[in-house]
């Protein structure tokens, strides 16, 4: 009766079995999340009280058609140049309050960052993809712009600090410091993006 | 001699499969970890567009989610091929959104009814007149807060 070769091996076959049978139901019954995305704000059903008057230098007209071409003040633009355009018209600083522009101080263009708007138009035909690449390209420039004043100003990015601002893990006592140099940098350059209708003046 | 010759009587030894549902399990944890429930069964098309200039959306129990696309092939024949809008397990006209909207906020705590955000899964080749609808219907309750949600990626290849 004396065995040889030590103890009998256990048979895991069915163990086997009973995992992918575990994995089949997770594979089926769960889905892998996209939570990211363009964060939006939209602008309030009721007008404001006092009618704000705009000057037609300080707005970037962005028109989108139907057939996805893109019309970037009165002038047909191609996609890949919006972003540059965007960020040429934010950074302008025209009336020279801007101490911080680097852009080409042009009269006919925006004066300040703070009363830089953007206006996007689009049709009611245009697919939504095209119109989600110009949202893209808009943020991309104020993020842009933003980031190199938070190199100069604090030597990190911007869309850094807002992410880890942002992400509830972060402790309490690194947020309260990022909130002021966020906040800092997002008044340097105002996310100004309209897609109401803007009333002009010249 | 004897000795070398006893052992050749049996088959190859069986394959050890000892280690497989080590793999299994693996891969069983892998998914676990990275996927979340499905809460509702998706009947429209949802290729999302790519962008690159993301924020990831924090805190689930904040968020609503609005599904546009073309029906699928399973509902084409009933729905047709034009765009629909999904609200939990069910198509909605664009005039459901807003009692939608509401209802969903009315069952969320009290100090969260103020702070939703509003998640567009929007399939990229749906047209922006169902998208401008719905955004006035939002306005219309004041859900001001939205998220058109995205892959992450390169914005030029939606446009291709």
């Amino acid at each position: 009766m004396s065995r040889r070769g030590g103890p009998p091996e256990v048979n895991a076959g069915s163990m086997a079995d009973i995992a992918f049978l575990l994995l089949i139901f997770f594979l089926v019954t769960t889905t892998i999340e996209t939570d990211a995305g363009l964060d939006r704000m939209l602008p309030p059903m009721e007008p404001p009280e006092d009618n704000v008057v705009i000057k037609q230098k300080n707005i970037f007209t962005v028109n989108i058609n139907k057939s996805g071409q893109l019309l970037v003040e009165e002038e047909l633009t191609n996609l890949k140049d919006l972003r540059s355009k965007a960020m040429a018209f934010l950074d302008n600083g025209g009336d020279g309050t801007c101490n911080y522009c680097k852009g080409r101080k042009d009269e006919s263009s925006s004066d300040n960052p703070s009363k830089a708007i953007i206006s996007l138009k689009n049709d009611r035909e245009t697919k939504y993809g095209t119109y989600i690449t110009v949202q893209n390209e808009l943020v991309g420039a104020y993020n842009e712009l933003r980031n190199r004043e938070a190199q100069r100003l604090y030597g990190r990015d911007f869309t850094d600090m807002e992410a880890e601002f942002l992400n509830p893990e972060t402790p309490s006592s690194i947020r309260d410091d990022l909130k002021e140099k966020v906040k800092r940098v997002q008044d340097l350059f105002p996310q100004k993006l309209s897609e109401a209708e803007t009333s002009t003046s010249n | 001699m004897a000795k070398f010759t006893k052992k050749k009587d049996g088959d190859l030894p069986a394959v050890s499969t000892a280690s497989l549902p080590d793999i299994v399990f693996m891969l069983l944890f892998f998914f676990m970890t990275v996927t979340t429930m499905k809460d509702s069964s998706l009947m429209v098309e949802n290729v999302l567009p790519n962008a690159s200039e993301v924020k990831k959306l924090e805190k689930k129990d904040r968020v609503l989610y609005i599904y546009v696309g073309t029906p699928t092939r399973d509902y084409q024949k009933v729905f047709g091929t034009e765009p629909k809008i999904q609200l939990n397990d069910k198509f909605a006209n664009v005039t459901d959104v807003g009692d939608f909207i509401l209802e969903e906020r009315a069952k969320k705590p009290q100090e969260l009814q103020n702070v939703l955000t509003t998640a567009l899964k929007v399939d990229k080749n749906a047209s922006m007149g169902v998208i401008s609808d719905i955004k006035l219907e939002l306005r219309k309750v004041n859900a001001l807060k939205v998220n058109y949600t995205t892959y992450e990626g390169d914005a030029f290849r939606n446009i291709q």
